[in-house]
């Protein structure tokens, strides 16, 4: 059995959720919103409100999708938006360029929209990230399942999506460590093909283990 | 002496079985940091109330993980707390004329209070607006204070809100349950829900043949459609409202009312809109209005749960945590677009928003022409109430606020 020289430290991390000074009643309010909050905003209503949503899988992406399908029902401009997937961004700046210009061709577009009132307005919040280590650690493959396996819902978040921007890889530290510590490259590429989008964090926490244990039995 | 409160052991590890060992270990790894600092709770009233019933279950969490937690009930005559119903009231949005006496009272208890508690603790959290003024004890530098304000600041009487903010833009951060609540203000301010307890009667499991008697003391069929609001006979829940979408409703499908609230007796204006309530339902045998003995907290769960769809059609709400406790029955939700709702309900994902008599009545029928989206739905609620508006979450946000303080941020 391969162990690993660097052992997989498992953490979880907690959010507190601060309030902004920002808000938005239209689209145009919205699209200044996106220009000018703070990186913990576009992470707190992107990232961060996958792993709170974990549990649902049709249609919800993320914040600014939500409220432009709820609060003004342009559902157009509400699929773009959802149709920005986080495992493409490895930058905040990034993704927050792509947000302005979804929501900024679609003002300009449709300009009567733009300034027409939403049911709710939308608050503009920020993540603060509190992460503390569980004591625990895996140098081979079934500590490392056994590790996975007890993770709450927030470690598991915590290493599976928001590491992407921590590793600035367009990989996961799950991946990254069974690649770099365990030389499972192919083992690594299918977890991080696990689509989150598709999956509850509990499915996506299950498909991974199968992985293992396929991985396993070849052993 | 202060009143420190002593209260009953609710052991961490009856949580496990519901949310799972990761999320009860993953609570003490935040606790270990903050273990053997001090933490001090101080609000005004040791029993009744939102506030006394959420610190009953929470400290005695905070202290299963050993954390050195003490809660301390402010002292005041009933001149103070006239005055602090008032302020409530006025912060609330009620018409209010504060005179300089009322200012005077409040500072003077606030003083007394100030010289009586030890408020030496090295995180203070301050909660609601009655002891906001014992901040003026704290020494410059000498431990972290926060202020909880459990009600909705959004449009307050400026009188009182100018003269408590001086108090609150002292403290090293503030807490609201929703974003629309807070105010701008020169602190850092946090998003806090409300929560409900899983394992308290109000929302433990039941046994059906409880759930059964229950119905049959209230006359209720439990073969056939339930449709219920939970809520005190107050107008700003709409119960009128409720009984013209059950009407729109019942054109449609065959169902039954059930509108459960307190009891009416000690309460004249909710006496009068129960008049209005039983006027409306003009007799109709499957509209129940029940008065139910100081909220019956095991007849309101077993309600709940042998509900088909639970409505919460307010025109106006603080945050609605009535909603919370039928999402985690998994129950489908329609309920208003107001106040913390939208919180609760992510319209088509955990439940349905409605704004108006109509848009109610369309819901609800949409929910019984597709049980299987109405049986989703209650399944998500149940989930999103796990992940965000549980008792554990609670302390888990107080854990990282904490931390969060302590390392300086």
């Amino acid at each position: 059995m391969n162990v690993a020289e660097t052992p997989f430290e498992f953490v979880t991390v907690s959010y507190l959720t601060r309030i902004g000074n920002q808000s938005a009643g239209t689209l145009a309010e919205l699209l200044t919103g996106l220009e000018h909050c703070s990186d913990a905003s576009i992470f707190h209503h992107t990232f961060q409100t996958l792993g709170s949503h974990h549990f649902l899988t049709e249609g919800f992406s993320n914040d600014f999708a939500q409220w432009v399908l709820s609060d003004t029902n342009r559902n157009d401009l509400a699929e773009q938006l959802a149709a920005l997937d986080i495992r493409d961004y490895v930058s905040i700046a990034a993704l927050r360029s792509d947000l302005c210009r979804v929501v900024a061709d679609y003002c300009m577009t449709y300009p009567h929209f733009a300034s027409q009132s939403a049911l709710e307005r939308f608050y503009f919040c920020e993540s603060v990230e509190v992460t503390v280590p569980l004591g625990r650690n895996a140098r081979t493959l079934d500590e490392f399942r056994q590790g996975i396996a007890l993770l709450s819902h927030a470690g598991f978040y915590f290493h599976f999506i928001s590491s992407r921007l921590r590793l600035q890889l367009r990989t996961n530290d799950f991946s990254h460590w069974l690649a770099d510590g365990l030389g499972l490259r192919t083992l690594a590429e299918s977890v991080n093909n696990i689509d989150i989008y598709t999956n509850t964090l509990d499915s996506t926490r299950a498909k991974l283990l199968r992985l293992i244990d396929r991985e396993r039995r070849k052993a | 002496m202060s009143e420190v409160l002593a209260l009953g052991r609710i052991p961490l590890d009856d949580y496990a079985e519901l949310l799972g060992a990761g999320e009860i270990e993953e609570l003490r790894a935040l606790a270990t940091p903050l273990l053997g600092r001090s933490i001090q709770m101080v609000n005004s009233t040791a029993v009744g109330g939102g506030v006394a019933e959420i610190l009953t279950r929470l400290v005695p969490l905070a202290e299963e993980l050993d954390l050195n937690i003490k809660w301390e009930v402010m002292s005041g005559g009933e001149d103070f707390f006239e005055v602090t119903k008032a302020f409530h009231n006025a912060l609330h949005g009620a018409p209010y004329h504060a005179s300089q006496k009322d200012f005077d009272i409040f500072l003077a208890y606030n003083e007394k209070n100030r010289q009586r508690l030890p408020l030496d603790a090295e995180f203070v959290v301050i909660h609601d607006p009655q002891p906001a003024a014992l901040i003026e004890a704290r020494k410059p530098g000498a431990n972290h204070w926060v202020w909880r304000c459990h009600i909705d600041l959004s449009h307050p009487n400026r009188t009182v809100w100018d003269f408590l903010e001086q108090f609150v833009s002292k403290y090293d951060g503030a807490m609201f349950s929703s974003p629309e609540f807070s105010r701008q203000l020169p602190i850092p301010q946090y998003l806090f829900y409300p929560a409900i307890d899983p394992l308290s009667e109000k929302n433990c499991e039941l046994e059906q043949e409880f759930i059964g008697q229950v119905l049959a003391r209230y006359g209720i069929d439990s073969q056939r459609t339930i449709l219920t609001q939970i809520s005190r006979f107050d107008r700003l829940k709409d119960p009128v409202g409720v009984i013209r979408a059950y009407r729109i409703v019942k054109r449609y499908f065959d169902c039954q009312l059930v509108l459960a609230g307190g009891s009416a007796s000690d309460d004249p204006e909710g006496a009068v809109v129960l008049k209005e309530v039983l006027r409306e339902a003009d007799g109709d045998p499957d509209i129940k209005v029940l008065e139910l003995p100081a909220w019956a907290p095991l007849e309101v769960n077993a309600l709940q749960r042998a509900s088909t769809i639970v409505l919460q059609k307010s025109l106006r709400e603080g945050f609605g945590l009535t909603v919370s406790e039928a999402l985690w029955k998994k129950k489908p939700v329609v309920a208003s677009a107001v106040g913390g709702i939208p919180i609760q309900i992510i319209h088509k994902h955990t439940g349905l928003l409605s704004h108006s008599v109509e848009g109610t009545a369309y819901q609800i029928r949409f929910l019984l022409s597709h049980p299987e989206i109405a049986a989703k739905l209650g399944e998500h609620g149940h989930e999103h109430v796990k992940e965000n508006f549980l008792i554990t979450q609670k302390l888990k946000r107080y854990l990282t606020l904490l931390l969060t303080l302590a390392r300086g941020s």
